[in-house]
């Protein structure tokens, strides 16, 4: 056992034996979001590199504190890529965004309504257990139902449920070409355009919209993006601009993301009509993914939200209190908070692992 | 295998019937063999139970009682869609509810705008797509038999099907499940919108084979049908050479719609059936499928067809028509039939294991062959190494079964040794319990346990399914062993 997985170990079995919490924590470059915790913290660092890669297989198995950075360019000189987009929101200058922290945190980026959401690819997890027990869950091939699928679950759980050591993900190839358009249009038009689109076999792999412009983004084989343009219109970036907007959708670098205000993410059935919710906003996957700047209070978001049959978090912003009265994640129905709880206890009986970051009470 | 009830287990099914019937319909709640029969096996026929008793609800209302029932007796309950699952998870208990969702089969919604189908558990894939085809989608996943398994079950099994490298699986294509758990209470999983908040308990749902809650209603995904689509039929006269087409294809960053490999015993018991047009002299044909514009299946076939060209293929043909493209397909599709009619009995495999293995895995299979004097047959999803071994027997020669089982067990096992698992898309059920004591230590197996208890602290849904005990391993008498650990010392040997 390397000496990494061994300090784990006794980190974990250390807190477990004293019922004091541990804080997993990579790069840091997503401290800001979830709840604020107590607890010792445990760097995983230390515990980096990838364990295996085969471009022919589509897989590769990436150690916790990989640089996500370092692993997307070693994808990106075999042309391929993480289709989900994970954003890194690594300031320049400060510790990157780890491969663990981006599992834990479960959030993709633009590609997501087209291409699937960080659990869509994951194979396999290795995990260290509250007990310090490294467990496999999961694997490197595409189709796998044996036993529950452990290792999806992993995917945005905070870091609650125990130490990922390594996650094996699908990734894809490159798209051969991309193309991104432009467009004027009121919000109501464009909710109902991009699900117009969507019915249709185009290949859109983003879209975003913003103060009355709607930018589309078209990936796929040169011929196919030529005739969706003949389709669509609308003006054409050149390369540059476009890969400039989308890096700062993705990485929330674009002015819209620059605020002062509390940025909530609302995700929404995609054909949900404008909620007409006080706020800047910007829209993303085809519709279903609403960034709102806002002032509004947490219970109106949350309520329109719900009626839509989506669900609010508060992202980004509001004071430690404000984001620990209001909830950073939106509240669960009690049947379904029973089952995290006991799902919780059921990995982590102690409560040591990030205890409290996705919800006060596990 | 099956037994009666008598003494206090007949009380006790009186009692559960009568319960049942407080709320369900008469005729909807079964206790006789006569009517009970039917149900006493799915798609995995060598394993047989005729069920204490069958319920069949048919609302969500009524799949809550009949839980509530279940937990306040102690009775066991096993869930049941169609019926055609292939590793006996459906497979019933002689003390347990038989608790079948086929009478809940409407298709609730389907919403071109949002491009949703909101249907109940009991419909049929098959007809979702129907459902949807008026508006140009589709639901992807297409398991061979799509036109009677249901929704529900391709949901607690995880289907797959010969498109899932490009569109994914169920768990890729499913947003909201709702489900009853044993407490009788309704909770959703997942949402209409991209994701939900907490733990992703729709995944955990996909695929746990009816054990953690019992699914009333489920919102897919559907997409656009896509403008066209043509598939190349490739000979090759070496199967490992079509294996290595397969990996070159992947490394081109192609990613087929559909990439099928069938070998040539597969092949020649498929021609004899369908009349699909194949080589009967080729070792090895391969499907490779592209959909999409026309603009983009011209490029990618002639870059498909280049390729298969350069790594070895020595005839293609390339469907002309959507009929043909069809006729192509037919053979694949009816591959499974056809084996049931050169042979009394057919077991198919599930293992899945990475691509770069798969000669050696043939290799060990025709080895096999030999071994135990039985033929195997191969049709496999090739693109994701997803293999369905068939093997040709008699069950009504004991020693075949007997043989067959030992075969299949040694290719389940190479399945792990290379570094792949015992069930692709099938599922563990009652089948592959045994070989789940070799992919996974005892430690894995009891966070499983933890994790179904979680859900269902009694252990009542669907018990002795998917997850062994660590007593029922130690009784397997093959155990994995890693880093030279000897598992559960303190159990005894058998």
């Amino acid at each position: 056992m390397s000496e990494s997985l061994k300090s784990f170990a006794d980190a974990i079995r250390t807190a477990a034996a004293g019922k004091r919490p541990l804080r997993l924590r990579g790069g840091g470059s997503k401290d800001f979001y979830g709840q604020v915790i107590a607890g010792e913290p445990l760097d995983t660092r230390g515990y980096a590199g990838v364990i295996a890669y085969e471009p022919t297989e589509l897989v590769v198995t990436a150690k916790c504190g990989t640089a996500l950075a370092g692993l997307e360019s070693t994808l990106r000189e075999n042309g391929q890529m993480l289709a989900f987009e994970p954003p890194h929101y690594a300031p320049p200058g400060e510790g990157g965004a780890t491969v663990g922290g981006m599992l834990a945190a479960g959030l993709a980026g633009p590609r997501r309504a087209s291409a699937g959401a960080v659990r869509d690819f994951v194979l396999g997890v290795t995990l260290m257990d509250a007990r310090g027990e490294t467990l496999r869950f999961g694997g490197t091939v595409m189709k796998n139902v044996a036993g529950y699928d452990l290792s999806r679950l992993m995917a945005g759980s905070m870091g609650t449920l125990g130490l990922v050591l390594d996650v094996s993900l699908k990734v894809l190839p490159l798209p051969a070409a991309e193309a991104t358009l432009r467009f004027e249009m009121p919000e109501d038009k464009a909710i109902e355009t991009l699900n117009r689109w969507a019915g249709r076999p185009l290949p859109i792999s983003a879209s975003a919209y913003t103060g009355g412009e709607l930018h589309v983004r078209l990936s796929g084989a040169p011929p196919a993006l030529d005739s969706a343009r003949r389709r669509l219109g609308g003006e054409r970036l050149d390369d540059e601009q476009a890969r400039r907007f989308w890096s700062g959708i993705r990485e929330h670098t674009d002015d819209f993301f620059r605020t002062e205000s509390q940025l909530w993410r609302l995700s929404l059935p995609s054909a949900t009509p404008p909620l007409g919710l006080q706020g800047a906003q910007l829209i993303e996957w085809g519709g279903a993914l609403r960034w709102l700047a806002t002032g509004a209070d947490a219970r109106t978001l949350r309520e329109a939200a719900r009626r839509a049959g989506g669900h609010a978090t508060l992202f980004r912003g509001g004071t430690e209190e404000e984001r620990r009265s209001a909830g950073v994640f939106h509240p669960l129905e009690p049947a379904l908070a029973k089952l995290h709880r006991d799902l919780k206890a059921s990995f982590d009986p102690e409560g040591i692992f990030n205890r409290g970051r996705m919800y006060p009470d596990f | 295998m099956n037994m009666r009830i008598t003494g206090t287990g007949f009380l006790k099914q009186a009692e559960a019937a009568g319960r049942l019937r407080q709320v369900l319909p008469e005729a909807c709640v079964l206790c006789d063999p006569e009517d009970t029969r039917p149900y006493e096996c799915d798609g995995l026929s060598a394993y047989r139970a005729l069920p204490g008793i069958v319920a069949l609800p048919e609302n969500e209302a009524q799949v809550c009682h009949v839980l509530r029932v279940c937990r306040e007796l102690g009775v066991p309950v096993v869930a049941r869609g169609a019926g055609t699952g292939l590793s006996g998870g459906a497979l019933p208990l002689s003390d347990g509810v038989l608790l079948s969702l086929a009478k809940m089969k409407r298709i609730l919604a389907v919403d071109p705008v949002a491009r949703t189908a909101r249907v109940q558990p009991g419909v049929r894939n098959l007809a979702i797509t129907e459902a949807a085809a008026p508006y140009g989608l589709y639901y992807a996943p297409d398991p061979s038999s799509q036109i009677a398994c249901s929704i529900g079950g391709n949901v607690a099994e995880n289907a797959g099907g010969v498109h899932c490298l490009k569109y994914g699986l169920t768990v890729h294509n499913v947003m909201r499940v709702r489900a009853v758990t044993i407490d009788g209470e309704a909770v959703e999983f997942g949402s209409e919108a991209l994701d939900a908040p907490g733990y992703d308990l729709l995944a955990l749902v996909t695929g746990s084979e009816g054990m953690l809650a019992v699914t009333t209603e489920i919102t897919v995904k559907l997409v656009p049908r896509p403008e066209t689509a043509q598939v190349i039929l490739a000979a090759f006269d070496d199967i490992e050479r079509a294996g290595a087409a397969v990996a070159a294809m992947i490394a081109e960053g192609i990613i087929p719609a559909g990439l099928e490999m069938m070998d040539q015993a597969a092949t020649r018991a498929v021609e004899e059936y369908v009349q699909a047009g194949y080589d009967l002299d080729a070792a090895a044909l391969l499907l490779c499928e592209s959909d999409g514009t026309p603009e983009e299946v011209g490029a990618e076939i002639a870059r498909m067809t280049e390729l298969l060209r350069r790594e070895g293929a020595y005839d293609f043909r390339v469907s002309q028509s959507e009929a043909e493209r069809l006729k192509f397909w037919s053979g694949r599709k009816a591959a499974f039939s056809a084996m049931g009619r050169i042979s009394p009995d057919y077991y198919c495999m599930d293992g899945t294991i990475p691509r770069k293995r798969l000669a050696e895995m043939l290799r060990f299979i025709a080895a096999m062959e030999k071994k135990y004097g039985l033929r195997c047959p191969n049709v496999f999803h090739a693109g994701d190494g997803n293999l369905h071994p068939l093997i040709l027997f008699d069950a009504n020669d004991p020693d075949e079964l007997r043989r067959t089982e030992a075969f299949a067990g040694e290719v389940l096992e190479k399945c792990i040794e290379v570094g792949g698992t015992v069930t692709g898309e099938h599922g563990v059920g009652i089948e592959k319990i045994n070989q789940m004591c070799l992919q996974f230590s005892p430690a894995e197996l009891e966070q499983f346990r933890a994790v179904k208890r979680a859900f269902d602290p009694k252990e009542l849904l669907n018990p002795g399914k998917n997850i062994p005990t660590l007593h029922r391993c130690a009784e397997f008498g093959r155990m994995q062993v890693r880093g030279g650990n000897v598992p559960f010392p303190g159990l005894e040997r058998f």
